[in-house]
């Protein structure tokens, strides 16, 4: 595979640009941390929707066009649907992002079974489980609100999804 | 217009309209939560309006998009039921609403995951996660309210009362050949179901079950109340006054 002159292959680079985008709502973690990246091959850059009705879906695939032009790669963007993003899919490195940045990431593991949010969130700020929620939508629509019982914290939780 | 992009068409008209009708309670509600839960019920309902008719203009080819279908479209067009189109009403009344069609949405984009429509199953497993969130958030209103004090009860079974005549369309039969192809959903299979989860809501809300209704229905055949052409009136305003505009 050709490799430009510091020895990356395109593709490589196409990972380090996307991983370079931020999610416009959550600036703190990237499109590939999130998971919203599928994988890319030699053309696209395939990308899935996380809610149906998110707004930022549209500005998701603007900026990785952007960020991919900017770099002078001839990658397409491709959305495809199936199958359904779950949270299981945000990264190790970008659950501890979300923790770092006041989010409490979702459990892994439940994104099969909807968005119910059985379990106690942890809170990002002390990691107390002696967590309520206090509102089932926050400031997006994946996001409910929390606070935290021990250290009086009201923190953002990612719903699992 | 054949069945199968007409039962696209519908799909998307169901999510699309009561989603314009929940946001009109966007700065109203009752409360903080409940209004950012309207507004998110709505955005999603929007958001699986967008797939579902974007996938009816691509079975048409006839190069209309789903802005093309819910902006320059009007009433006899329109293939929603008529559930979705009634106004909010009060508080109660939009719950009402909100509990009996979610409950029945969560049980039909279940099923349609099964969809030999590859496009319709992958609309319908995102989709399904998100009304599971409805129906529960709803039934959890209709509990609360039925179950609180006696203005709120009567509210809350005013609200069902007013809706109860709109449930039998809800389960009128679809194309029979779309069914047999795997394509749709055979709905009136999903009623049992849909009546037990209900009875369980209201028993635990106190609440007694509608009386039997005379069944209100057309809006499969674009029969509408004329509730639904004020509804588009504001929803369609932009695009048909400034034809072609982009954001």
């Amino acid at each position: 595979m050709a490799r430009n002159k510091s020895g990356l292959t395109i593709l490589d680079e196409v990972w380090s640009v996307l991983a370079q985008v931020p999610d416009p709502e959550i600036p703190a973690v990237s499109v590939v941390d999130l998971g919203i990246v599928r994988r890319v091959d030699a053309r696209a850059v395939i990308i899935t929707p996380t809610y149906s009705g998110c707004p930022a879906t549209l500005v998701i695939e603007q900026t990785i066009r952007a960020a991919l032009a900017a770099a002078h790669l001839p990658h397409d963007v491709v959305t495809e649907l199936a199958p359904a993003w779950t949270t299981d899919w945000i990264t190790d490195d970008g659950r501890a992002k979300l923790r770092a940045f006041g989010i409490a990431p979702p459990p892994i593991g439940h994104g099969t079974r909807s968005l119910m949010n059985a379990a106690p969130a942890e809170c990002p700020r002390c990691s107390s489980t002696d967590t309520r929620e206090i509102s089932r939508f926050g400031s997006t629509p994946c996001k409910a609100l929390w606070q935290c019982n021990a250290c009086a914290e009201p923190f953002d939780r990612f719903k699992c999804h | 217009m054949n069945a199968h992009t007409a039962y696209a068409l519908h799909l998307g008209d169901d999510a699309l309209i009561l989603g314009q009708r929940l946001s009109e309670w966007c700065g109203h509600a009752p409360a903080l939560e409940i209004d950012l839960s309207l507004a998110n019920l709505a955005l999603d309902l929007v958001g699986q309006a967008t797939s579902f008719l974007g996938h009816a203009g691509a079975l048409e080819g006839d190069g209309r998009d789903a802005d093309a279908l819910a902006f320059h479209r009007d009433v006899l067009d329109f293939t929603n039921c008529l559930m979705v189109e009634q106004p909010n009403g009060d508080f109660g009344q939009t719950i009402a609403r909100q509990f009996l069609f979610s409950t029945y949405q969560h049980m039909l984009y279940e099923r349609l995951t099964a969809s030999t429509d590859a496009t319709l199953a992958a609309i319908a497993a995102k989709g399904v996660k998100e009304v599971a969130y409805h129906a529960e958030v709803s039934a959890d209103w209709v509990i609360r309210l039925g179950d609180g004090t006696p203005e709120s009860a009567a509210r809350m079974a005013a609200g069902l009362e007013w809706h109860w005549r709109f449930v039998d369309e809800l389960f009128e039969p679809v194309d029979p050949a779309l069914v047999a192809a795997g394509i749709a959903v055979d709905t009136p299979a999903l009623r049992p179901a849909w009546d037990a989860r209900v009875a369980a809501v209201l028993a635990e809300a106190n609440l007694p079950r509608p009386a039997p209704r005379r069944a209100v229905t057309g809006g499969r055949n674009g029969h509408h109340s004329e509730h639904l052409g004020h509804l588009l009136a504001a929803m369609q305003h932009l695009p048909r006054s400034y034809p072609g505009a982009v954001w």
